[in-house]
């Protein structure tokens, strides 16, 4: 339960550290934030990536701010700088309402929001709700940086599009018009536990009805995504326990569960039930 | 004589704060794994569940040992004499086959932990892999792999009894019930895994063996027997030990090969296992079946009872309690606390191609009282009563009552405990509560267990399942020394009970000083008596009894001195706060005087008086039973089938409350670990015998966010069957909680027809019944 042996590297740039992960990540380098995810797979002997490329030193990565209506999250911001709000407005009050889901106090301390969406966990819910809010990710390297949309970001069981000699430097986050609705349910084993299922979900109420209706399932499938299907059986329509129900089961309909020694599919179907119709509800 | 609990007028019944603590809470507890080491220890394991073993190959200028190298050293071979058992062994290292995944094949020697680990991996194992068992019912199918040669059909026990009128009985009730119910396999899961650290003494040439172990005198007793030593070259220290949970009662095959080590190399080794170790290959606890039949008059009282218990007991027996802890454990004491003179029982233990099986904090009972409360609850739907009424007709009211299989409960209070926990309960409301909010689709459900406990029980009662290696006495050898300070060194061996804190509470009021003054000292074989350790929920009820023994005859010694110096009569004299005084006059002596005048003035007396103030004594009582009743209140999300706890209440009688607060604490880990069994902690092979929970990802056990406050409610019967009248409390938790909260589950979902009898009762689980029982009403 040590990690297998590896060479470390506390780049103080950001320059310097992408020079030094486009030499070692062909030999399994990897970038090393909060460590909460990566230290115990490396403890497990899981990953015994050769070189670490600690991120940690580098001030400019700790950048959070506002910018061009958009939330700008660099890589150092950790889980915990959520638990208040970082901006006025329903985005920040999601944020932290999300936030108390993801694990326990001391990961959240260290933990952070970026190494979340690299590590894209399938259950992780920053992943499930920059899917929803169809958020940008800025991946830099000797190459230069690029950004590439929520939608074509998470490609599977802990697989995205980011190269293996990126960095992932931020991802933005849209504003929400002060009058979004937003709402989160997930269901989990225990308090702070990865979750089974969860749904991000948000919309507006124009005359009454649902305008630009977002539904994002996570830890149902090998990403998190938004369903189509669901946010069509809302749209145009008023919130009513009938249309919530409706969308609820059209995204278990669409969903392709994971499945585990402890989570059988059609389980996990009645739990994207539960979650996206809970959700919806805490948006009302 | 039953009361409430009595106001303390010494320091018996005072909730002391414990003498232990300071120690561990600022984190200069001593354990095994802070010894420095020569050598540390890495055990490369079994990757597969069954197979032959074809060749170990170590990296290049790697230290290794294997069971070749260990040919002189013992299997280990519990033994039984009685019950069909058949013996079966295990070498300390795998020799030619492995038996389950994560057995020890081979320990790679390195000078630091870290080292070992990175070596060990690059061990090239070799296994010709042969085809598994892991279920206890496939064990026992026609043509099942045989996990020893030996045990035809996988049984190691095969234990029946039936009173002579149970056919009878049960051919003439009226009224039946019966149910299957299984436990799902637990680890007990202590804080601190397991560990050993053997040092070779140059000068006294023998070995030192620290190890995390709830029985040092008997591991020093089978391990130098395994590795053919005289006892008297090793010693064994159980330093602090953080929690056992019964895991570290049983011999650890590690153990013994970090001491062979040791004498051989004759150098210091040490072993820690991590947790995947412990979750992997750690002794695994509670995996079982019952079947039970219930056979009842028309006013439900219970006529005769029938059993079926299938326990699997993994690959190999444990020491000293063997393969047949679990079933013959089952098999005596399923009737519980109830009044039912007609029994029959068969059971069998079996072994699989898994970790072996120990006991764990109740050991069968947690998986019986599941079992025969579920059955009552299940009656009382049948009779159309309620669950405390079924109860009444049928607790044991009168005692000494010698059960049908021939156990004799001490005094105790079944009825009035559970009336208790009834009225703190407040049924009527609850079930206004409920109705309303299943108006409003939320499903609530109380659920409740009785039970009692056989605690602190001595030699006959484990003779009498024929166990080759029979526990049962304690002995305590208490002294005063010149300056007056008391010291009782003790055979049994606490893991962080706070024993240390109760003794001194005992003691101090038999010999009139504070507690501060006794010091305890205990886990050590150089320096305390012969004893066997904590286990049983016994050690304050027999070394308790020991120590108020030891304590008396002292006492006596004492008063018979100060009676000779100051002149009066043996009757008059009144020993307290560290006083010795005439009563009703004011010629006194101090104790430590008298301590002194015992060693340097011994000329002072008139009588005649051994010198020095040490007296030993031994305990061996019958047993005594406490008693709970446990009700749960819980809420069901039927959508996701989660389970939430809204209060958990524990009524209790455990005798003679010695220190509250400990009692209190251990009854709030006991239920927590109870909630767990019920609801959260399983662990799961795959078909081929591949262990699927490895890690603390994987094997659940619930958090303080879990565990709801606990109310607690104290009755104090005071029995003849303890001398200190105190009962044990240490399992009770665990044992009435699964009970309660799946019975609470069952009548949160009684509007559904379902019935939940498998535990732990995850939300999958209880969203699969549901599913079930609406696909069979449409
Ligand atoms: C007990 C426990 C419970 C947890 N529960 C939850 C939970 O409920 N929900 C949840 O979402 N998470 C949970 N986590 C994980 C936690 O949130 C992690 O902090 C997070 O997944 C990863 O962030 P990190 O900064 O710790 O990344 P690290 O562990 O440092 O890295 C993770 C991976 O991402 C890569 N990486 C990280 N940052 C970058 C970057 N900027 N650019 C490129 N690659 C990068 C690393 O190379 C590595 O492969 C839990 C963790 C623990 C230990």
């Amino acid at each position: 339960m040590k990690p297998a042996p590896f060479q470390y590297h506390a780049p103080r740039s950001l320059q310097e550290a992408v020079a030094i992960l486009a030499q070692v990540a062909p030999a399994d380098g990897r970038v090393l934030a909060g460590g909460q995810s990566l230290v115990p797979i490396m403890a497990f002997r899981l990953a015994r990536p050769s070189h670490l490329v600690d991120i940690n030193g580098i001030e400019a990565l700790a950048r959070l701010a506002v910018e061009n209506g958009k939330l700008c999250i660099g890589a150092c911001v950790r889980h915990a700088a959520f638990e208040r709000p970082v901006v006025e407005g329903p985005l920040g009050r999601l944020l932290a309402m999300v936030v108390r889901h993801i694990a326990h106090s001391p990961i959240r301390a260290r933990g952070t929001f970026c190494g979340s969406i690299a590590h894209a966990d399938p259950a992780s819910e920053w992943c499930a709700l920059v899917a929803a809010l169809d958020g940008e990710i800025v991946a830099t390297s000797v190459r230069g940086a690029r950004v590439i949309a929520a939608g074509q970001f998470f490609a599977g069981i802990m697989a995205t599009a980011l190269a293996e000699d990126e960095v992932l430097t931020e991802v933005r986050l849209p504003l929400l018009a002060p009058d979004t609705r937003c709402g989160f349910y997930e269901f989990n084993r225990r308090a702070g536990d990865f979750a089974l299922a969860m749904a991000v979900v948000h919309f507006r109420l124009v005359e009454g009805r649902m305008f630009k209706p977002r539904v994002a399932i996570g830890g149902a499938e090998t990403h998190p995504r938004r369903v189509a299907a669901a946010e069509a059986a809302l749209a145009a329509n008023a919130p009513s326990p009938r249309v919530f129900a409706d969308a609820a089961a059209r995204a278990a309909r669409d969903v392709e569960p994971l499945e585990d020694a402890q989570t059988n599919a059609q389980y996990r179907r009645e739990l994207v039930v539960a979650v996206t119709r809970r959700a919806l509800e805490a948006a009302l | 004589m039953s009361a409430g609990v009595a106001v303390p007028t010494g320091w018996v019944g005072r909730s002391l704060r414990r003498i232990e603590d300071p120690a561990l809470v600022r984190g200069s507890g001593r354990f095994t794994s802070d010894l420095p080491a020569a050598l540390w220890v890495r055990f490369v394991r079994s990757p597969v569940a069954a197979g032959k073993i074809l060749r170990i190959v170590a990296p290049p200028g790697a230290r290794m040992v294997t069971a070749a190298d260990l040919a002189a050293v013992g299997p280990i071979r519990p033994m039984l004499h009685k019950f069909n058992y058949v013996p079966i062994e295990q070498r300390v290292l795998a020799a030619d086959v492995v038996r389950f995944v994560g057995e020890p094949l081979a320990a790679i020697l390195a000078p630091s932990r870290e080292e070992a680990e990175d070596l060990a991996e690059r061990v090239h194992v070799e296994i010709d892999a042969t085809s598994a068992i892991v279920d206890a019912y496939a064990a026992i199918a026609a043509g099942a792999p045989l996990v020893h040669a030996q045990a035809r059909g996988n049984i190691i026990v095969d234990a029946r009894v039936a009173t002579p009128g149970f056919a009878a009985a049960s051919a003439a009730a009226r009224h039946r019930v019966r149910l299957r119910i299984r436990s799902r396999r637990q680890n007990a899961l202590p804080l601190e895994p397991r560990a050993a650290h053997a040092a070779w003494d140059p000068v006294e040439r023998r070995i030192i063996l620290h190890c995390s172990t709830q029985m040092p005198h008997l591991m020093r007793t089978i391990i130098a027997q395994l590795i053919g030593m005289a006892e008297s070259g090793l010693r064994v220290i159980a330093p602090d030990v953080g929690g056992g949970f019964g895991q570290k009662m049983s011999l650890a095959a590690e153990y013994v090969v970090v001491a062979w080590l040791a004498r051989s190399l004759r150098t210091s080794v040490a072993w820690t296992e991590d947790r995947r170790e412990n979750l992997i290959a750690s002794f695994h606890a509670r995996d079982q079946h019952i079947d039970l039949e219930g056979m009842f008059d028309d006013a439900a009282r219970l006529v005769a009872l029938r059993a079926d218990v299938l326990a699997n007991v993994g690959a190999y027996a444990c020491y000293p309690t063997t393969g047949a802890v679990e079933a013959l454990m089952a098999m005596a004491e399923m009737p519980g606390p109830y009044d039912v003179r007609d029994y029959s029982c068969t059971a069998r233990g079996v072994l699989t191609h898994t970790c072996p099986m120990a006991p764990y904090r109740g050991v069968s009972r947690p998986v019986i009282t599941f079992a025969i409360e579920r059955l009552m609850d299940k009656a009382a739907a049948a009779f159309g009563i309620d669950a405390p009424t079924i109860r009444r007709r049928n607790l044991v009211r009168a005692f000494p009552y010698t059960t049908a299989t021939g156990l004799v409960f001490d005094e105790a209070s079944y009825v009035e405990t559970m009336d208790a926990a009834v009225l703190a309960a407040d049924l009527p409301a609850f079930r206004a509560r409920q109705a309303a909010a299943r108006l409003q689709g939320r499903y609530l459900g109380i659920g409740m267990s009785t039970f009692c406990e056989r605690t602190g029980y001595g030699t006959p009662a484990f003779a009498a399942r024929g166990m080759d290696v029979t526990p049962g006495w304690e002995t305590v050898v208490l002294g005063i020394d010149p300056s007056g300070c008391v010291e009782a060194r003790i055979g049994s061996s606490p893991h962080g009970q706070g024993l240390r804190t109760a003794l001194s509470q005992i003691i101090a009021d038999e010999l009139g000083v504070s507690p501060e003054r006794v010091t305890v000292v205990h886990g050590d074989t150089d320096r305390t008596p012969y004893g066997w350790g904590t286990f049983a929920s016994r050690s304050l009820v027999i070394a308790g009894g020991a120590a108020l023994m030891a304590a008396r005859k002292v006492r006596a010694k004492l008063i018979g001195m100060a009676a000779d110096l100051l002149e009066a009569a043996p009757e008059d004299i009144v020993l307290g706060d560290g006083v010795a005084r005439v009563s009703g006059t004011d010629r006194a002596m101090a104790i430590d005087a008298l301590a002194r005048a015992a060693y340097h003035q011994t000329h002072r007396f008139k009588g005649t008086f051994a010198p020095g103030l040490a007296e030993s004594a031994t305990y061996d009582p019958p047993g005594t039973f406490s008693n709970a009743c446990h009700i749960a209140l819980v809420e069901v999300d039927i959508e996701t089938g989660r389970v939430g706890i809204e209060k958990f209440l524990v009524a209790e009688d455990a005798g003679r409350l010695i220190n509250p607060m400990i009692v209190d604490g251990q009854i709030h880990g006991g239920v927590a670990q109870g909630i767990a069994n019920a609801l959260y902690e399983e662990v799961i092979y795959d078909a081929g015998g591949d262990i699927l929970t490895a890690t603390l990802a994987d094997y659940l056990p619930p958090t303080a966010r879990e565990i709801p406050p606990i109310a607690l409610h104290h009755r104090e019967t005071l029995t003849e069957a303890s001398l200190t009248k105190a009962k044990g409390v240490g399992e009770g938790g665990t044992i009435g909680a699964p009970a309660a909260l799946i019975n609470a589950v069952n009548d949160a979902l009684a509007p559904f027809g379902v019935s939940i009898d498998e535990i732990p009762a995850t939300p999958q689980r209880i969203r699969d019944a549901l599913r079930a029982a609406a696909a069979a009403k449409a």
